[in-house]
């Protein structure tokens, strides 16, 4: 029965939404309008679900002991500070009523100078694992190594002023060999049709995922193999 | 490897084997540098940006533009100065600003643009006239489809929790088909790609992007029957900014965010090709000494 009826609803469910595309007709008209609504409910829901579950795994670590308990305390912290500054609007312009987000409230406040130069450094990082391992990986060992080794010589100069400067003087019938034209047509050909395959193939797997789903056939969602 | 192996290596060995902070010391340099010095660089504007310039300047005054503020402050300092710009190109052209965000890291950065370009530049402009901020709400691409039927089930009160009917440019608002132009900035999920598909799409309604460099390929496959425009990380903010200042010239000499990034981007990518032209030149001297592929290696 735990598994008979989650996929009978996740049958009936599936069938329902696609007959009801075909069928403008109530009740199946505004079917997908109002399921729409139902998964935005729910959602605001699973922020609850999902702050209880941080809150729980956390404080259980910290209670244990278990090991790197030190960071769960610094975790519970942020959490309870940032929930308390949102919820109460505390120091909020526009008292309880205001936007949460408003200019001047410590909700903002700890976004804008704790949050985002956290978030922001983590991402900068980003720029020196690429410088090195662009050192690293774009050696020409093979022939597939050297046409992505080119490609990527000719995208990051094009992608530059200095990529325009440096072939400036091929104007004319020549002007297609420009730096900046190269990578345009890198950008409008090869990673184009590579782009559209990919999303061709996810597409496809994605709708015999859904077939299965809605027939039954796929039942890892549910977990165990008990019944 | 034993310390007597090391001695043995000769130098293009170990420059082979450079340590990688070294080359994390010239990024940092490379990146530094151009920002303190505070310089501009101008982008040649590209076709898949025009194309959204144009769009944004073929508004006619009073259309209505909804900015979708789908990203975070990770991608932040790449993707604001494009939003800064657009937004700053809607308010010459005098479209009314409808600022919202499917990102809860979006909602805080809608205050960026407004106190940060609104309020100095353009202070005749009014909230709940000319703009207004509608905050973020949770249900990702649920939350598009659903607004694009019914826009005041979603959305009943701003972000300030005023009645949505209380303001003049929520009148005549029922669904997003209401709107002339939907941009949405960020490439991650929910974003481009879920307006494109949940609003865009079925409601034949114009889409345009903003996102960062390294999204900015898996969005060309929708450009131009599905997306008006792309602006692709600090270079499409740079190349709009560019457009922006032919269009309307008083922006010369305004500091503009892309096109200082764009200095630090171009001395970074240099750094880079330089390093990857010179691991390439070592590998070859050590092929042509007779070492095999898969002992010459890189990075340590």
């Amino acid at each position: 029965m735990r598994r008979t009826f989650p996929i009978l609803i996740t049958v009936v469910v599936g069938w329902v939404l696609i007959v009801a595309d075909f069928i403008p007709h109530k009740p199946f008209g505004n079917l997908g309008d109002d399921f729409a609504l139902y998964f935005d409910i729910i959602a605001v829901f699973a922020f609850i679900l999902g702050g209880g579950n941080l809150f729980r795994i956390h404080l259980t670590k910290v209670q244990k002991k278990k090991k790197d308990w030190p960071f769960s305390i610094v975790t519970l912290g942020g959490f309870i500070v940032m929930l308390a500054a949102g919820l109460f609007k505390i120091g909020n312009p526009g008292g309880i009523q205001g936007d949460v987000a408003a200019v001047g409230s410590l909700f903002n406040d700890m976004y804008m100078q704790i949050f985002t130069p956290l978030q922001a450094s983590m991402f900068a990082l980003l720029a020196f694992f690429v410088g090195s391992a662009s050192y690293r990986a774009f050696r020409a060992k093979t022939t597939e190594a050297t046409i992505l080794l080119i490609a990527a010589f000719i995208v990051l100069l094009g992608r530059t002023p200095f990529g325009l400067w440096l072939t400036s003087g091929l104007t004319g019938d020549m002007s297609f060999l420009q730096l900046p034209n190269l990578t345009d047509w890198i950008m409008d050909v090869p990673n184009l049709a590579g782009q559209r395959a990919i999303m061709i193939g996810i597409a496809l797997g994605v709708i015999s995922m859904s077939l299965r789903l809605i027939l039954g056939v796929e039942r890892t969602y549910l977990g165990g193999d008990s019944d | 490897m034993t310390n007597g192996a090391m001695k043995k290596q000769s130098l293009v060995e170990r420059l082979q084997y450079i340590d990688r902070r070294i080359i994390f010391a010239f990024i940092a340099v490379a990146v530094i540098v151009p920002l303190l010095i505070g310089a501009q660089l101008k982008e040649k504007t590209t076709p898949i940006v025009q194309a959204m310039f144009d769009n944004v300047e073929g508004l006619p005054e009073g259309s209505r533009v909804l900015l979708s503020y789908d990203y975070g402050p990770t991608t932040a300092p790449e993707i604001q100065p494009m939003v800064d710009a657009m937004v700053r190109h809607c308010a010459e052209r005098k479209c009314k600003m409808y600022m919202m965000a499917v990102w809860a890291t979006g909602h805080n950065l809608t205050g960026e643009t407004i106190e940060g370009v609104l309020r100095p530049d353009f202070p005749d402009l009014e909230y709940g006239v000319d703009f207004i901020n509608l905050g973020y709400k949770a249900g990702n691409q649920g939350l598009i489809r659903l607004i694009l039927v019914d826009f005041k089930t979603m959305y009943s009160t701003d972000a300030n929790n005023i009645a949505i009917d209380d303001f003049p440019m929520m009148e005549n608002i029922t669904s997003l088909r209401n709107f002339d132009l939907i941009v949405s900035f960020g490439g991650g999920f929910p974003g481009i790609k879920e307006w494109i598909q949940f609003a865009g799409d079925p409601g034949n309604i114009p889409i345009g992007g903003g996102c960062t460099a390294v999204g900015a390929p898996n969005l060309y496959p929708y450009y131009p029957s599905q997306l008006v425009g792309l602006l692709g990380g600090a270079k499409g903010a740079a190349e709009y900014e560019n457009a922006l200042i032919i269009a309307y010239p008083k922006y010369e000499d305004y500091p503009m965010a892309g096109m200082s990034l764009m200095v630090s981007q171009t001395v970074a990518h240099i750094v880079i090709i330089f390093f990857i032209v010179f691991g390439n030149v070592l590998y070859f001297i050590l092929r042509a000494r007779g070492m095999t592929k898969e002992g010459l290696g890189g990075v340590r």
